[in-house]
């Protein structure tokens, strides 16, 4: 039971850091983009290939963020230049990932067995694998969590927020909403990247079809952390994300564990968030919205 | 202060949608004019106020704001000139945003944005002072999400924001036509105060002849992509709506056919 919960709080806070940059885009730019799919697996891929060939793990890291960005900028350019639609940008980016992640790692998987990696120098230090990801992973969301609290509190985060809530404002201000949309989404897939090449790294592989469904994992956490610790400040709001990637990790070790077949986890995860993404207007048809005249409006 | 040259402006060219917007409009702003601008559905004035504003590139002729040719900027590099209010109220604010927010990005209207924090503390004593002046009570609503203010509210923040950092030009696009009458002449009212305060050269569309006779010192008309009255001064002054109506006629060749206007 213990070592469930554990298992699960080390997974969910390495997936927290990839919900994060699904939240920024799904949220903060209201689009709803593939790229992640690919970016995620491109970060694995370039963790595993630096790794296994021996470079240290922190500059593979390194490197697999820096990658994730570029592949934001690729769907960026596609969006913004190119004027392609968002969600088919992002599927562009993402299928050109797949033969891109493919070439990085020379094979469909790549195994990384023993070797050393960024969680080792926790393990020497006496801690068991579990804690040391737990450590590492708890370290990396807190500084990502202030980093972007700080970030999106300055006047670059606030234009790209406003961009993802009212375009035409923002440009009647002076702003190039394009290079805030590229940069929200460079951001985004960078931390999806970095996500990607921890997750390789803690479970010591790094696979091509590891990404598959990941947008769906990232929506699912993002709307858990929403539902359940609710969305006062924006603080509260991606530490929220924390809490919800984590939720889902321990609901998934509980379905598991009640007997569904890994297999199908998928499928429930993909319900779930169709479910959870229809709960306003469930609410609306068992429960009609009363007209209430002058609300908000308590000055006017 | 906004010069206008021969614009054309084609809609859908080369389709059986094409539509010439606007037909070689010419004006010439001085600083400091209020100009009223009036015209059916469909007569271009709104065409007229997005080519300014650059949310559309002109087919023909040129514009200057300021002594600077801006016909071939974007749109967002032409709005370090222009304060602009909408008809819609939802489109002048990021309604998730706070109050303060929305302030702040505009105060930094044309400015680059950097990784300085994006609102200080002596600012907000600023906008707490300025929204004191607009009499509705938001002075103490600066954490509000925007959202929640109704929409005469809003308006009247857009004009603030518009007015914040002094544009070159104000462009309002029948910004209290959404507005119920008592809201809307409250707006009216504001707009004035503003435009006064600041000296503003503006360009106000309406669809109301008495507003348009009432306020500005300069009054135009639009009808099928072009100007058709151009009146200022004393002429300006003396006008009356029944006037208004003929002198369009025998401009235009036709009766003004739009009841909007009539109503009020
Ligand atoms: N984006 C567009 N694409 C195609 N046609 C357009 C577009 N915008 C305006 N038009 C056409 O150009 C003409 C002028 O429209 P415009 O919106 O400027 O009129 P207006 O004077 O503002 O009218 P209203 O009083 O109804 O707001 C109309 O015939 C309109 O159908
Ligand atoms: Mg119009």
């Amino acid at each position: 039971m213990v070592e469930v919960v554990k298992g699960a709080l080390s997974l969910g806070l390495l997936w927290a850091i990839m919900t994060i940059g699904v939240y920024i885009t799904y949220r903060i730019l209201s689009i709803a983009d593939l790229t992640v799919e690919g970016s995620i697996t491109l970060g694995a891929a370039i963790a595993a290939h630096a790794i296994s060939s021996g470079m240290n793990p922190y500059l593979g890291t390194l490197i697999a963020l820096f990658g994730g960005m570029a592949a934001g900028l690729c769907t960026g350019l596609l969006h913004t230049k190119l004027k392609i639609p968002a969600l088919l940008s992002g599927i562009l980016t993402m299928i050109a990932l797949y033969s891109i992640n493919l070439r990085v790692m020379g094979k469909a998987n790549i195994s990384l067995l023993r070797m050393e990696n960024v969680y080792t120098v926790f393990e020497n230090m006496g801690l068991e694998p579990t804690w040391a990801t737990i450590t590492l992973g708890a370290m990396s969301v807190l500084v990502i969590v202030c980093l972007l609290y700080w970030f999106f509190g300055t006047e670059l985060g606030c234009a790209i927020r406003a961009t993802g809530n009212n375009p035409y404002m923002v440009r009647a201000q002076g702003i190039n909403t394009n290079t805030m949309i590229i940069i929200g989404l460079i951001i985004s897939n960078g931390l999806v990247s970095l996500g990607g090449a921890l997750i390789a790294q803690n479970q010591n592989f790094s696979d091509i079809g590891m990404g598959t469904g990941s947008i769906v994992i990232g929506l699912a956490s993002v709307i858990i952390g929403e539902v359940l610790f609710g969305k006062r400040n924006f603080f509260m709001r991606l530490l929220s994300l924390v809490f919800g990637a984590i939720t889902y990790r321990i609901i998934i070790a509980f379905v598991l564990k009640l007997g569904m077949h890994s297999n199908d986890l998928k499928l429930f995860t993909a319900i779930t968030v169709a479910i959870a993404l229809a709960l306003p207007m469930i609410k609306d048809f068992v429960n009609p919205p009363k007209i209430s005249i002058g609300e908000g409006e308590q000055d006017a | 202060m906004l010069r206008i040259d021969g614009v054309y402006k084609v809609f859908n060219p080369g389709t059986v949608n094409q539509k010439t917007a606007l037909r070689n409009v010419s004006l010439t702003m001085k600083e400091g004019d209020f100009i009223t601008l009036i015209g059916g559905n469909g007569a271009g004035k709104s065409t007229l106020l997005n080519c300014i504003a650059g949310v559309y590139g002109v087919d023909k002729g040129s514009i200057n704001i300021a002594e600077v040719d801006v016909t071939k900027l974007t749109e967002y590099k032409r709005a370090a000139f222009l304060g602009r209010v909408f008809q819609d109220p939802m489109m002048g604010t990021a309604s998730d945003m706070i109050l303060e927010e929305n302030l702040a990005l505009a105060l930094r209207r044309g400015k680059a944005r950097g990784l300085r924090w994006g609102i200080s503390n002596k600012e907000r004593e600023v906008y707490r002072e300025l929204l004191s002046h607009l009499g509705l009570g938001l002075e103490h609503r600066l954490n509000v999400k925007v959202k929640l203010l109704s929409g005469g509210q809003r308006q009247a923040i857009t004009l603030l924001m518009a007015t914040l950092n002094k544009p070159k030009v104000l462009l309002l696009d029948e910004h209290t036509a959404a507005l119920d009458p008592k809201t809307a002449s409250i707006v009216l009212d504001l707009t004035e105060r503003l435009i006064h305060e600041n000296g503003l050269t503006t360009l106000m569309v309406t669809h109301n002849m008495r507003d348009a006779i009432r306020y500005g010192n300069r009054l135009i008309m639009m009808h099928d992509g072009r100007i058709f009255l151009d009146i200022q001064g004393e002429e300006k002054k003396k006008l009356t709506v029944e006037e208004l109506l003929a002198r369009f006629g025998s401009a235009s060749g036709q009766e003004f056919s739009y009841d909007r206007a009539l109503l009020s």
